[in-house]
């Protein structure tokens, strides 16, 4: 069976520990979390995690199975990238003196719809939300004239098919 | 002292009291009469309490914290009722880890409290902090770190809850200093229900219906049963069930009990030290037919030569464990106590004489290549089998057969009667040395009516003897057979058969069991002599106190059948 990405998808509860007890699920199998992301969701004190990690469909479906056996998982789905419309955020911290004397950085920022975030006497701060290439040929463009810092977000999605969360949630 | 009045009303209204108190009220109010634990710096509070309600909680103080869980899950596994451990924070809490590893392997309910170093010490590598919450996480149906006294009781009916439902399991309550010291409004409400948290799904007709047509339609169908059975209490309900399809059933390790071994239906246990029929005919059924049990690697051996001629029907309480291991063509989700009545109206009325004849020929097969040998052996040394056979025919399968780890627990499971559920008590997922001793004081203090043997090595003994100790004090009844043949008998079997005969650090040597129990005021006795044997398991049955027995066994006897690790459960071996 063939490995993909799949991005995993739980609702919990808001507690403490269960970042520790997801993790351990996939730890133990020698899985590797290519991206994670916490916040809240749709639904209220109903936290949400979007975990991406590139496996076989069987071992998602018992992974998935795993985390929501877990006390305070509410539901867990998993989908692939067909099935959810996804996104993640990278900022790029560049010097200042840059953005005047390498006039080629405007084009790059202005041909890849990179948002200016700050400006500052010292340095600049440029973001840019997308798919992971597009991150990365911002990155890639820019590394020449030399990026100060760069960080990116977890994968964020929703799936293209409903969940059924929340009637799930109001008939308990 | 409490005033008696506050000490024998359930609080209906708040009373103020101490977190302390309140953790004492919890288990008390949950049903816990018994709790086994040991006390240190971070649990006092907690221990202080307990003393004002001497009458209505027992503590028994093991002597160790692996002692205390052991114990609990001992007491659990025999009364169906959640156990209960309690120990100080760090290395007391260490200690219970194993002991909550097996349970959480082996689906046993019971409920930790440890103590912990106050809230604002908390990260600071206090004295005696260990972050036990971590530790114990994998481990855990759940765990959670109390650390005001307000949070008590909503978080212990929900650990009794959690534990005690749907798949049981360990809960562990971490519980700080200062919240056991804080005085609140103490109200207690039983949880009923937590959101996130589905115990058992309703049975569904569809899979109901879908699993009867192919039950109804198998040539050689085979029922593989599980603890899932005596879990939900579905005896009854399961023996109904194999006597309106006629079906050949055997057991895993730990369904034992769960059906009578003379029941005629019954075919004996499957996996790696198991029987030589349903073993070998796993491969050969058109359906198997999976009760509350989960497709261990122990059972199935290699996975790609597992059953797979058959279709798969599974009655499971878990969603994870469906097509976990082996793929479902017809999974029955929730409690079989429920699903096993459900489905009888779908079931045709059957036999299967011949089918049930190829496990007869089989079995007859086993019996004369190693079954006769082990049971009535030839040679002068006395092997574990004989032993185990002795104690039938004095037992008559009432007893509770405690076992440790190694090859007397393979003997004593293949060859003990039992004619009671809840009769057999192993650790098997975990499969942990030193498991017995402290397991068979919970089952005998849970059921003090019933004959309870705990079975060990002499390796495992010594991993948890300490608890003679807890025996002495607490008089507790328990027969303790200790079969020593010198070795780490199974280790040793497995050097033999795959290592060329080198037997690295499998020689061990033990001190004069019987003069140790002896120090510990329990009444012992040695046996190396055959002729001797009957008369001395008569006199540790008869006894009305605890009793060592140690028999000298055949020093370098091997456990057969056996499925060789990641063999197929056809390729089981007869010698
Ligand atoms: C805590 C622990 N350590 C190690 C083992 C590995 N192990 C399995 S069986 C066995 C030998 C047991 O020897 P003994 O208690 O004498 O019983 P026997 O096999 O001789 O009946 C060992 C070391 C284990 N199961 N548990």
């Amino acid at each position: 069976m063939k490995e993909q990405l799949y991005t995993i998808s739980v609702y919990t509860e808001n507690n403490v520990g269960l970042l520790n007890r997801i993790a351990t699920i996939f730890l133990k199998r020698h899985i590797n979390i290519e991206s994670l992301n916490v916040s809240r969701s749709e639904i209220e004190d109903v936290s949400r995690f979007n975990i991406v990690t590139y496996i076989t469909e069987d071992q998602a479906k018992v992974v998935t199975k795993q985390i929501e056996k877990q006390i305070e998982v509410i539901k867990a789905y998993y989908h692939t990238d067909d099935e959810t419309i996804f996104q993640e955020t990278a900022i790029y911290k560049i010097a200042s003196d840059l953005l005047f004397d390498q006039r080629e950085i405007q084009n790059i920022i202005k041909d890849s719809h990179a948002e200016i975030v700050t400006v500052a006497r010292d340095f600049f701060v440029i973001s840019k939300t997308g798919r992971r290439q597009d991150t990365e040929d911002l990155y890639n463009q820019l590394k020449p004239y030399g990026i100060m810092q760069f960080v990116r977000s977890g994968r964020i999605s929703v799936s293209k098919n409903k969940m059924e969360i929340s009637e799930l949630l109001t008939n308990i | 002292m409490e005033t008696a009045t506050k000490k024998h009303s359930t609080p209906k209204t708040s009373v103020k009291m101490t977190g302390a108190e309140a953790i004492v009220k919890c288990l008390i109010t949950e049903g816990i009469d018994t709790i086994y634990g040991y006390p240190g710096g971070a649990i006092m509070p907690v221990y202080d309490a307990m003393y004002d309600y001497k009458d209505q909680l027992k503590h028994i103080l093991t002597r160790h914290e692996q002692g205390a869980i052991h114990a609990a899950q001992g007491y659990a596994r025999v009364s169906g009722r959640v156990g209960a451990c309690i120990a100080t924070s760090g290395p007391g809490a260490t200690n219970l880890v194993t002991g909550i590893a097996d349970a959480q392997i082996d689906s046993t309910p019971v409920v930790c409290v440890t103590g912990q170093v106050a809230k604002h010490l908390l990260g600071t590598d206090a004295f005696q902090e260990t972050d036990i919450i971590s530790i114990s996480t994998p481990v855990t149906k759940w765990n959670y770190q109390i650390t005001k006294a307000s949070e008590i009781p909503k978080v212990m009916a929900k650990a009794f809850y959690i534990a005690r439902s749907g798949r049981p399991g360990p809960v562990l309550i971490d519980i700080t200093k200062n919240a056991q010291l804080e005085e609140f409004d103490f109200e207690y409400e039983k949880c009923t229900g937590i959101r996130s948290y589905k115990p058992e799904a309703e049975v569904q007709e569809n899979q109901l219906k879908a699993a009867a047509e192919i039950i109804n339609q198998a040539k050689k169908p085979f029922i593989v049963f599980g603890q899932g059975v005596i879990l939900g209490q579905a005896e009854k309900e399961f023996k109904a069930f194999i006597e309106k399809t006629g079906i050949p059933c055997a057991s895993t390790l730990l369904g034992l009990s769960a059906l009578p071994s003379s029941h005629p239906l019954y075919v004996g246990m499957v996996g790696m030290h198991g029987h030589y029929a349903p073993n070998k005919l796993t491969n050969e059924c058109d359906v198997l037919i999976a009760i509350g049990m989960r497709f261990d690697d122990r059972v199935t051996g290699d996975l790609n030569t597992y059953a797979k001629q058959a279709k798969i029907v599974h009655f499971e309480i878990d969603p994870a464990e469906i097509s976990k291991n082996v793929k479902a063509d017809a999974p029955v989700l929730g409690n079989v106590n429920k699903s096993l009545v459900k489905i009888l109206p779908f079931i045709k009325e059957n036999k299967h004489e011949s089918w049930m004849n190829e496990f007869k020929k089989l079995s007859t097969e086993e019996h004369n290549i190693v079954i006769n040998d082990e049971l009535t052996p030839k040679g002068n040394d006395i092997t574990m089998g004989e032993v185990i056979k002795e104690i039938n025919s004095v037992t008559h399968g009432e007893a509770v057969i405690v076992t440790d780890v190694g090859q007397h627990q393979m003997v004593a499971c293949r060859y003990s009667e039992f004619n009671k559920t809840k009769s057999n008590i192993t650790s098997g997922g975990l499969g942990t040395m030193g498991f017995s001793l402290p397991a068979a004081i919970g089952a005998k203090m849970a059921a003090p009516e019933r004959e309870v043997i705990s079975i060990s090595g002499d390796g495992g003994i010594q991993m948890n003897i300490q608890e003679l100790g807890t025996i002495l004090q607490n008089k507790v009844g328990v027969k303790i057979l200790i079969l020593n043949n010198e070795f780490l008998g199974m280790v040793r079997q497995w050097q033999e058969l795959f290592f060329d005969k080198r037997y690295a650090e499998t020689p061990i040597m033990s001190p004069d069991f019987v003069a140790v129990a002896k120090g510990y005021g329990i009444e012992g006795r040695c046996v190396t002599d055959r002729k001797n044997l009957k008369a001395a398991i008569k006199e540790m049955i008869d006894s009305k106190e605890a009793y060592v027995l140690e028999v000298k066994v055949e020093k370098k006897g091997k456990v057969f059948p056996m499925v060789p690790a990641g063999a197929s459960v056809s390729d089981v071996i007869l010698k």
